[in-house]
């Protein structure tokens, strides 16, 4: 008699784990992420009427749904931010992660129509399965000049995995707002940081 | 991202030495970069040359001259400078990468005249060294970072590469000034229509753009001594708790 209510209670605690780590083995790999995502913004901004025509508000609107999602703005944030992120209040840190956002995404709607005939080569991920931070390593080639490395540096987050970092041609992203966030800081503390990003965000020129 | 001019030969030696010179006055920010306030200065100054005159032209070129013709011409610099870099990687005893440039050059060269790449696609890799780079791996050390207008962003180590590759030649070696200048020109007007549309990103992404711009060419320098493995930097970025 145990043992015929055993065996299904077992069964459904086997179940029940197989479906709590179903989400962890189904996770797409960040090396797969990576050239799901790029081969198909590629493919957009190829056949994409709109994109070609320049249309930037369409184009921060593809870069909002396609590529934002897979990055972890608030650590770029954080990492650019260096020591002063934990003087920042959480309010603060919100206003930081959102103006640097927008920052990076208007930036990166500016030089997406200078994309086109690339082609994007991926390479073999170095990767144990328990790692949670990964750098996923592309390189992208033009039609002229020499190919670019370009570096993902990505963590593993519920959500799936995410970028924190980009490395184009040794130039981290990060590593280069830092020193300007730190002369923002010096000169009007964080909220005058805050202030900049947004006016920045309004179209004021930089410095 | 490559300063400028990494290949104007004659303008840089009195720029160099003027900046130098110039330099001895100002306080010291930064470790990298103690002549900050004179650096700023000579960046405003070359914001005002490049906007005025430097950018239009390169703008023009880009314009006029069809994408194949202009990608001919920078074939014909890259396979130049593949031969120093060539150079440069047995100055540093890198054989391999030497032996790439060197197989690149005679490639190039040969079957067609340098004005296409066709050894980059059978996949023979550009080397990339410099002497700037060279004397990095030599264990010179870096020197004050330099912003030199109409020249762009250097330290006084790879300026002083620069200038070594002024004088190697071989553009210099041409007796007809007006010609040699004149391949200066054009090799100064590619390199500058090359860097276009990495300006529209700094004049969109940056809060200072002299910051930025310093900041990517040292990162950038940093990754090509190290040949794309740089150690991790000394000031380690903070992770937030």
């Amino acid at each position: 008699m145990m043992k015929a209510i055993a065996r299904p209670v077992a069964w459904a605690a086997i179940s029940l784990a197989a479906l709590a780590a179903a989400p962890a083995f189904a996770q797409e790999a960040p090396d797969a992420l990576v050239k799901r995502v790029s081969q198909d913004t590629l493919t957009t901004i190829r056949s994409d009427p709109l994109v070609q025509a320049g249309d930037q508000a369409h184009i921060r609107d593809l870069i909002e749904v396609k590529l934002a999602p897979h990055f972890d703005f608030t650590r770029m944030t954080a990492l650019a931010m260096g020591r002063n992120w934990r003087n920042a209040t959480p309010e603060q840190q919100k206003q930081l992660a959102d103006g640097f956002r927008a920052l990076l995404v208007r930036t990166y709607s500016g030089a997406l129509n200078q994309y086109r005939n690339e082609t994007i080569e991926y390479k073999a991920l170095k990767m144990n399965p328990d790692d949670t931070e990964v750098t996923v390593r592309t390189q992208v080639t033009k039609t002229s000049g020499s190919p670019v490395q370009i570096d993902y540096s990505m963590e593993k987050t519920p959500e799936g995995w995410k970028a924190y970092d980009v490395v184009v041609a040794g130039v981290s992203l990060v590593t280069n707002y830092r020193d300007e966030f730190n002369a923002q800081i010096k000169s009007g503390g964080i909220d005058g940081l805050i202030k900049t990003l947004n006016d920045r965000n309004k179209g004021a020129p930089a410095k | 991202m490559k300063p400028v001019a990494a290949r104007i030969r004659a303008v840089p030696a009195a720029m160099l030495a003027a900046t130098l010179a110039l330099a001895g006055c100002a306080a010291a920010p930064s470790k990298d970069d103690p002549f900050e306030p004179m650096n700023r200065a000579m960046f405003e100054v070359n914001d005002v040359l490049d906007g005025n005159i430097v950018k239009p032209v390169a703008e023009l070129y880009v314009a006029a001259v069809p994408q194949l013709v202009r990608t001919g011409i920078e074939n014909v610099f890259n396979n130049i400078d593949d031969f120093f870099s060539g150079i440069n990687g047995l100055l540093q005893g890198k054989t391999e990468k030497a032996g790439n440039d060197f197989g690149r050059v005679l490639l190039n060269t040969v079957c067609v005249l340098g004005l296409f790449d066709v050894a980059s696609d059978l996949g023979i890799p550009r080397g990339n060294e410099d002497f700037g780079q060279t004397f990095a791996v030599w264990g010179f050390p870096q020197g004050p970072y330099l912003f030199v207008p109409l020249f762009g962003p250097t330290t006084v180590r790879d300026g002083t590469g620069v200038l070594v590759r002024v004088y190697a030649g071989p553009v210099g070696f041409i007796p007809y000034v007006p010609l040699r200048n004149s391949i200066y020109g054009l090799g100064y007007v590619d390199l500058r229509a090359q860097a276009l549309d990495a300006g529209e990103v700094v004049n969109t992404g940056a809060l200072d753009r002299y910051l930025f711009i310093r900041n990517a060419y040292l990162q950038r320098r940093r990754y090509l001594v190290y040949d794309g493995n740089p150690p991790p930097a000394i000031e380690e970025l903070e992770e937030p708790e």
